[in-house]
């Protein structure tokens, strides 16, 4: 498989060359329609990106929970609201290059601490299973696992209320 | 015996030794990869083509006539011609349709179509990929073919298009819950989400298809799966007799045909899927191991082409009904049974286990009576 | 496995793709749109870290995990903010919706 290394070293500059030019398009494109699609395409992007780091559960629940049901809510919120027969509705605002020069410094600091810090690498690859997770899951993190479901809940009930209409 | 239920595996070896006498270690890796990645797209697309003339033939028999029979011997041909004519159709697109989006639908449904053969077990040591979480990988999977079919439909720009997309997403999200529910016995006992290790667990004529929660997850899992797939009696999105063809009504030629590929392959898949979790996947006595696997999915196929042959359409509101008050509430009452069936002793389990089910089917059932509409008397006018 | 500085400036240019678009869009759902970019960039780093580091990978999963259920908690939350703003302001134009300023 050694003769394997630069071939996957290679695809996965590749793939996040790739999600980064999704990403850019799903932020500049006009048509907001077409930034969902490709939103859905730098979301799967991420998943194959986690399959890679081999994280093969969270890939799963990536393309399960983003993919297959935010991605759902985002395009009907964009049905239901959008005027797709306008198109000279401007999309983006004024705050364009004060935005492009602000991300843009901190990008560069946050390269440079990026480059500068020491990070402290073990020298074995951690992986991990869904067992694990699970039990992780239902043992360390009992208590936050338990508040999020409520925080879940509570969000559904908040939904449903805010957008049904009153009659 | 032994060589014919490894004859594939076999082959694949006798190319890879051939190749490993003069190339170098990472070519035949390559190859090694190829060679499965090859296999499954030749099979997928065929099974694809001759699960059009079965379903024809099928229906045809069931509505009482022969089905496609004049392209070659019992019409075994057909599939090629209805192929070339695809083809050959002309491609049109609307004027006011979103381009982008209608040329992109249908290409990338076919994808996940298509991956979700990688994880399928076909026989022994006939696994593709396999991947520790190779059940959830199908979940995954089948649940985002749900957006393209809605940018298929937002991109045709048309009333019946669109009405088909909503159909289709309001009843695949509702279906996807009470599926990934039914299936999380199967994990509990069995203990990995890898489909290997879900038919090993089989092994020996243990089906989990023989317990009493086995056969409420096989049911649940097989009508969510039928439901995922769009067909008869849960094919509102494609209805004909409402809304033209839903969200492919704009789709002519080769567009329309990939849909088709996209829709039968899941059929197909969902089928074995089902199969390998609940009917112990390709064990079985005697025969060859892949063709056990290819007996039962097409059993169930079988059993889906009757489906529509004999079932009309649900009304959107008993689809919704039966999804979200009766399916969802006996999948989690299933993983109770499972669990359990997995605490106690042998015998007493059984019959816990089927109470439990029993009980709760009853009970769901009696609390989704229908309320019959009071009998209606009349007064006439001219009295 | 590529060096984590590479992953960490590959994820920084992610969030920040995100956060031009949430600052430049106009549209309520562009804007959710780029906020689901920045929490997976987020995402990424976590699963990153939970590759190289000492401690047990399943930390970071589980915050993964937790972390994609917010987000789609305020999917949930946000469309629906955004469907009730539309059906009475007749707008998802973040300038447009004004009716605290006068």
């Amino acid at each position: 498989m050694d003769a394997f290394a630069p071939l996957a070293t290679f695809a996965l500059y590749g793939l996040m060359l790739g999600i980064l030019a999704t990403a850019v398009v799903t932020v500049t494109v006009r048509n907001l329609f077409h930034a969902a699609i490709f939103l859905a395409f730098t979301l799967l992007g991420v998943a194959i990106l986690y399959f890679f780091l081999h994280a093969d559960f969270i890939a799963a629940i990536q393309i399960l929970l983003y993919v297959g049901a935010i991605m759902t809510l985002v395009i009907f919120a964009i049905m239901l609201t959008s005027r797709m027969s306008d198109p000279s509705v401007p999309q983006s605002n004024r705050q364009r290059i004060p935005a492009l020069v602000v991300t843009g410094i901190v990008g560069v600091f946050l390269i440079l601490a990026i480059l500068k810090t020491p990070w402290i690498v073990s020298g074995t690859l951690q992986t991990t299973n869904a067992v694990a997770l699970g039990k992780a899951l239902m043992g360390q993190f009992v208590l936050p696992f338990e508040v999020i479901s409520l925080v879940l809940l509570v969000a559904l009930i908040g939904a449903i209320v805010t957008a049904r209409s009153d009659q | 015996m032994q060589q014919i239920d490894q004859i594939f595996v076999n082959a694949k070896h006798a190319i890879l030794d051939l190749a490993s006498g003069f190339l170098p270690e990472w070519v035949v890796i390559v190859i090694s990869i190829l060679v499965s990645v090859t296999a499954i797209a030749i099979f997928g697309p065929v099974t694809m083509m001759y699960l059009t003339l079965l379903e024809r033939k099928a229906i045809g028999r069931i509505q009482n006539r022969y089905g496609p029979n004049r392209v070659g011997k019992w019409g075994l041909l057909q599939p090629i011609a209805d192929g070339i004519k695809m083809l050959t159709k002309e491609d049109i697109v609307p004027q006011s349709a979103d381009k982008f989006a209608h040329f992109l639908a249908p290409v990338v449904i076919v994808i996940p179509a298509l991956l979700i053969f990688a994880v399928i077990p076909f026989g022994r040591g006939m696994t593709a990929v396999d991947l520790s979480i190779g059940l959830l990988f199908f979940l995954a999977l089948s649940s985002t073919t749900t957006i393209w079919i809605f940018v298929a439909a937002w991109g045709s720009r048309n009333k019946f298009s669109l009405l088909g997309g909503m159909r289709s997403v309001a009843q695949m999200i509702s279906y996807e819950i009470p599926m990934v529910l039914s299936v999380v016995p199967v994990l509990l006992v069995v203990g990995s989400f890898s489909t290997v290790s879900i038919v090993d667990a089989q092994a020996g004529g243990n089906w989990f298809i023989f317990t009493p929660w086995g056969i409420v997850g096989f049911l649940l899992f097989f009508l969510t799966g039928v439901a995922e797939v769009n067909r008869t009696p849960f094919d509102l999105p494609e209805g004909e007799s409402e809304i033209v063809a839903g969200f492919h009504t704009e789709y002519s030629g080769m567009k329309f045909a990939l849909f088709y590929m996209a829709e039968f392959m899941s059929a197909f898949t969902i089928s074995a899927i089902v199969a390998t979790a609940y009917l112990g996947g390709w064990q079985g006595p005697w025969l060859p191991s892949w063709l056990w696997l290819m007996i039962k999915a097409y059993f169930l196929i079988l059993v889906m082409m009757w489906f529509r042959g004999t079932f009309p359409r649900f009304r959107v509101d008993q689809l919704m009904g039966f999804a979200w008050k009766f399916l969802l509430p006996l999948a989690l009452l299933n993983i109770f049974a499972a669990g359990v069936w997995i605490e106690l002793d042998a015998p007493i389990n059984y019959l816990v286990a089927g109470a439990i089910v029993a009980v709760s089917i009853v009970i769901l059932y009696w609390a989704n009576k229908p309320d019959m509409p009071k009998k209606r008397t009349y007064r006439y006018a001219y009295e | 496995m590529i060096p984590i500085q590479h992953l960490l400036i590959f994820t920084s240019l992610l969030f920040l793709t995100g956060l031009y678009g949430a600052v430049t869009r106009r549209n309520m759902v562009g804007i959710l749109i780029s906020i689901e970019i920045m929490l997976n960039a987020v995402n990424i780093n976590f699963i990153g870290f939970s590759r190289i580091s000492d401690v047990s990978a399943e930390v970071a999963q589980v915050f993964v995990i937790f972390v994609i259920v917010l987000a789609a908690a305020t999917a949930a939350v946000g469309l629906a903010i955004v469907l009730a703003i539309y059906r009475n302001q007749k707008t998802v134009y973040t300038d447009e919706v004004d009716l605290l300023k006068w």
